[in-house]
């Protein structure tokens, strides 16, 4: 069975979090996963080399990213755009 | 303990090639930054930084020379050259033995390396200058000035990312405040503007894509810039009784560490070393005019160093000026603290405050009097100035007036 989206980013997420994926819920938050700056830097890395797609992110103003980190949930969508949108 | 004095500097950054034209360029708040000019940029995302403009290597380097001094070396040799020609001073005999050269950068010989990983990894050679080590090595440009000006005495490199200068210049003030040596070239240069220096940069997430604008509160990240700095430290008796001119003091130092983040920066760690700095002066936090920011211009930084600033000055901290010149000649990493030193010579020797340049909103975590957009006339006794690096490495310099 192919591993969807949602699977692979929680996968990536529970990594940084040191948890299992199966502990990861889609409502948590990073600040919730224990995931600081540091490890969000390098989940947003895992993702682009996961799915060979480019993340528009600054640490420095997060909140005008189109890419929202506000939940797990959130993260799964705007990767899902994002694939969509670079595909091909 | 000895006196300490500054009587010569010499640059080659963003803003110009010398300190005149520096000086100039912070009197009128212009910016340094601009398009990168470097291979391979369109592979980039961050496309901007404070590139030394109008600079060709053939102009002032024969070939040996060339083969031998990297980017960062090259800037090195024209700063030394200035900041030594102006303090008048020739090594020879027992001055040459109780000088020496103390220099900060974080990279070294960076262009060097990238350009030949490239040659053997995506060209496929097999072969490389035979110079490359000695080219590369952190130490090639405090080797290099040492053997061109015939310094003799205690000589290296410090390398301590963003506060490479500003931990050299305190060795060499230490150097010369002990009697270990009588005069001391000191500053830091770096050229970490190519194409794997920028990539690695990109990485962290903190790099603007349009401007550094510290303090402000729509700044968004830090921009890379090159250059060097240097300066001639020397002892206050041996300046005096040649005459020499004295372009201020250097009063205090103090160097912390916050044993806490390897990238974050610690408010308490930044307040210990300006506190530091001051007890070194042996000065009050009313004595400060003004103070050369680290003010990279991210998020983090700004808001820690205000607030670090706030805790030590107090209610003076409300009267102090203090400014980012990284707004216009960006990060220069390593070299950094060197060419900020430049600001607060300007400062005391000319009471002129340069300004934080692309300031647009003011942020509530940054309410200071950060000299927004342009420069002001004031008469200073003491300033500071701050670096504070990755991996929580603390250096903060006090001068005083002459």
């Amino acid at each position: 069975m192919v591993e969807s989206v949602k699977d692979r980013v929680v996968r990536i997420v529970a990594e940084q979090a040191l948890l299992e994926p199966a502990d990861i819920s889609m409502d948590q938050t990073l600040e919730e996963l224990s995931i600081d700056s540091m490890a969000l830097v390098e989940a947003i890395f895992a993702i682009e080399e996961e799915f060979d797609i480019s993340v528009p992110f600054n640490a420095n103003e997060p909140e005008k990213s189109s890419f929202d980190i506000s939940s797990v949930a959130t993260i799964v969508a705007a990767v899902e755009t994002l694939v969509k949108e670079q595909s091909g | 303990m000895r006196r300490v004095v500054i009587t010569g500097a010499g640059t080659i950054n963003p803003l110009g090639h010398s300190v005149a034209a520096t000086f100039e360029a912070m009197r009128e708040g212009r910016c340094g930054i601009g398009p990168l000019d470097i291979r391979d940029v369109d592979r980039l995302s961050i496309k901007i930084g404070g590139q030394v403009k109008d600079y060709t290597p053939d102009d002032r380097f024969n070939r040996q020379q060339q083969a031998l001094y990297d980017r960062f070396t090259q800037f090195t040799m024209i700063a030394a050259k200035e900041a030594i020609e102006q303090s008048g001073l020739e090594f020879a005999g027992s001055l040459a033995a109780e000088a020496g050269v103390v220099l900060g950068t974080s990279g070294g010989g960076l262009t060097t390396q990238d350009e030949n990983y490239r040659a053997v990894y995506e060209e496929g050679k097999n072969r490389v200058h035979p110079f490359i080590v000695p080219k590369l090595m952190n130490n090639a440009a405090a080797s290099h000035v040492s053997m061109t000006w015939n310094l003799k005495g205690p000589s290296f490199t410090v390398a301590t990312a963003c506060a490479s200068s500003n931990h050299a210049m305190g060795q060499a003030f230490w150097l010369v405040r002990n009697g270990a040596a009588r005069a001391m070239v000191t500053g830091g240069s770096e050229s970490m503007l190519c194409f794997g220096g920028v990539k690695a940069w990109e990485g962290l997430r903190v790099m603007s894509r349009d401007a550094c604008r510290p303090f402000s509160a729509n700044r968004n990240g830090m921009v890379q810039g090159e250059g060097a700095g240097v300066f001639v430290f020397e002892d206050y008796e041996h300046a005096n009784a040649r005459g020499a001119d004295i372009l201020c003091e250097v009063a205090g130092f103090s160097m912390t560490s916050d044993a806490a983040d390897i990238v974050m920066p610690s408010q308490q760690g930044a307040a210990r070393a300006i506190a530091g700095a001051l007890r070194d002066a042996r000065i009050s936090p009313s004595d400060v005019g003004y103070i050369n920011a680290h003010g990279t211009g991210t998020t983090a930084n700004d808001k820690t160093e205000c607030a670090a600033v706030a805790n030590v000055l107090g209610s003076h901290a409300d009267k102090v000026m203090i400014s980012s010149t990284k707004s216009m000649h960006g990060h220069l990493i390593g070299g950094t603290g060197a060419v900020e030193l430049l600001a607060v010579v300007m400062a005391l020797k000319d009471g002129i405050i340069a300004p934080t340049i692309g300031y647009e909103d003011p942020d509530p975590e940054c309410a200071l009097d950060v000299v927004p957009n342009e420069a002001r006339e004031a008469d200073i006794s003491y300033a500071l100035s701050n670096a504070f690096a990755f991996g929580g490495l603390n250096a903060v310099l006090a001068l005083k007036k002459i």
